[in-house]
């Protein structure tokens, strides 16, 4: 699967009668690098989540490549390009983690896992041992490398440097930058480590309460300090 | 080990699962053999347990491996059963492989149609679908007695000779010799089959099937194969029970009998082939020689074992034994 243009108009989506997020709208294209800030509990999660089709959405729609996906289950979105890794990795703890990887082929081969090997090779080492064994940073990595076996057109990283150690972060956003470089899919990231963010993305996303508060490119919003200041609550 | 090249570690991994597979019929044949030499005269009951085995594997994959929860898991044994004996006594068709193909077959089909309704549940309603299913299978037999002899059962099975040449003589001996044949090999196909991706999606789904669902995985569709799949060993199961006893009654697709599976699938410990094996071995002899020794509390004694193996055993025989095999190792390193 190629890269997708991911478009989102109009979105509004909370759980159950509850609205999160308001009125979100935004485009990356094909290839592109997305990354959306903002901070604890302003819906970064569930933009990632209701753009996965696992909320409740009240209005606007999603579009892969001009596809309307917004009224598809998570499960046909996921086959139709969209890969979402959350925050909580979910990954299967008592599986190994070769079992893991043979879970997200999608049909492919099973030699497909040697890529998921070449892109974290800490996992490769760990094969077989079971998820629940695997540190923080090693649960993402399998998490994210699942995923990407899935080759997905779209994928949405939901804070995957939370808790994990800085040599562990270096590692996965190497990780992230290599699959970012070959533009074989469009990512989005959620990431609280602003600096992470800006040295990744091509454009950037802050959400206030559910909104978008501030959307610009990276060199932009490190030219306004007072923004990173009042929506990301630090200083620059 | 990361800088190993692919091939290799592709190899070696190969060759680990080969030697894992080799070891595992080694151990199944040599227990086989081991019980043809000590009991020569008890042939007929081990015939029965393997038929039972094939049952307990078949629940295993839908239980253990996938997370269904039945009590309604002789449907598809008694359809494998049943189709055996009505093509065998009906129709002429007596060649021993052709009816566990029909038997397969039918299983196969009963599994695939009874997922159809077992799966729209969830938890206990799941539990309540699968007990209803095999109340109306059963109901179903014991009504079309034309067909399947009803409550005295179907009787007028006349097995061929074993690739023309081996009659099933008295002594059970072809019987047995079939049996264990066919449980090696529906044994090696479910290792192949529980390791394979399809396999993993399987347990995935037993774990986390929202999370499946979300990675663009059809649960539901994944479910009903897995099903069929059982069904298909299930029957296996019936029609070689159909062979080896040359009748076929209703307790074959009966409440109990799923009852019976399940514990023998929790003795022995659930998501392990071995466990399905176990399970049935120690719960079939141990109900035999108890019910011989004291036919009146037999089951009082039955009910005690059960007690103590999930009271101190949860993960079951297998489970227990592979802990105990861990801690030694644990001390030796």
């Amino acid at each position: 699967m190629t890269a997708a243009k991911l478009e989102v108009r109009g979105l509004s989506a909370g759980y159950g009668q509850t609205r999160i997020i308001e009125d979100i709208g935004f485009s990356v294209p094909a290839g592109g690098r997305l990354a959306v800030l903002g901070r604890n509990g302003m819906g970064k999660t569930t933009l990632f989540a209701t753009i996965a089709g696992q909320t409740t959405r009240f209005d606007g729609s999603v579009a892969l490549d001009g596809a309307e996906i917004s009224g598809l289950q998570g499960s046909s979105r996921a086959l139709a390009g969209l890969g979402y890794v959350p925050q909580n990795r979910a990954i299967f703890k008592s599986l190994t983690v070769e079992e893991n990887l043979q879970v997200g082929l999608k049909g492919r081969a099973e030699s497909a896992i040697e890529e998921a090997y070449a892109m974290f090779p800490r996992l490769k080492e760990r094969r077989r041992n079971m998820g629940s064994q695997l540190s923080g940073g090693e649960q993402q990595m399998l998490s994210t490398a699942r995923t990407i076996l899935g080759r997905p057109s779209v994928l949405l990283l939901d804070e995957p440097l939370e808790g994990l150690a800085p040599v562990i972060c270096d590692e996965l956003m190497a990780a992230f930058a290599q699959l970012a470089s070959a533009r074989t899919m469009t990512i989005l990231l959620v990431e609280q480590r602003i600096k992470a963010a800006l040295e990744f993305a091509e454009s950037l996303l802050i959400l206030e309460r559910g909104r978008i508060a501030w959307s610009g490119a990276p060199g932009e919003l490190t030219a306004q300090p007072e923004v990173v200041e009042r929506l990301l609550g630090v200083g620059h | 080990m990361s800088d190993m090249p692919v091939n290799s570690v592709t190899t070696r991994s190969w060759q680990r699962t080969a030697l894992g597979d080799f070891w595992a019929v080694a151990a199944v044949a040599l227990v086989a053999g081991a019980l043809f030499l000590l009991f020569p005269t008890n042939l007929a009951l081990l015939t029965r347990i393997i038929a039972v085995m094939l049952l307990v594997l078949s629940l295993d994959l839908v239980t253990g491996f996938s997370g269904v929860a039945t009590l309604g898991h002789a449907t598809l044994f008694g359809a494998g059963a049943y189709a055996a004996g009505i093509f065998a006594a009906r129709f002429g068709v007596t060649d021993p492989l052709l009816m566990l193909a029909i038997g397969a077959v039918a299983g196969a089909l009963a599994g695939a149609v009874t997922s159809l309704v077992i799966l729209r549940g969830h938890g206990l309603s799941q539990l309540v679908l699968s007990i209803a299913v095999v109340s109306l299978a059963h109901e179903a037999a014991n009504k079309l007695s034309a067909w399947t002899g009803g409550s005295d059962g179907l009787s007028g099975i006349a097995p061929s000779p074993l690739f023309g040449l081996f009659r099933f003589d008295l002594f059970g001996r072809t019987a047995f010799f079939m049996a264990v044949g066919l449980l090696l090999v529906v044994f090696v196909v479910l290792r192949i089959v529980v390791r394979s991706p399809f396999g993993m999606l399987c347990r995935g789904i037993k774990q986390d099937p929202v999370r499946v669902r979300a990675m663009g995985a059809p649960v539901y569709f994944t479910l009903v194969k897995m099903y069929a799949i059982a069904g298909a060993v299930a029957g296996l199961g019936g029609a070689l029970s159909a062979i080896a006893t040359k009748v076929v009654g209703l307790d074959s697709l009966s409440f109990t009998t799923s009852a019976e599976a399940l514990v023998m699938l929790v003795v022995g410990g659930t998501g392990k082939l071995f466990g399905a094996l176990v399970g049935t071995l120690v719960f079939v002899w141990f109900e035999d020689r108890v019910s011989a020794i004291n036919p009146f509390h037999w089951l009082t004694i039955i009910g005690v074992l059960l007690i103590g193996v999930v009271l101190f055993a949860p993960k079951g025989l297998v489970g227990a034994a592979e802990s105990l095999w861990a801690r030694v190792r644990g001390r030796r390193s």
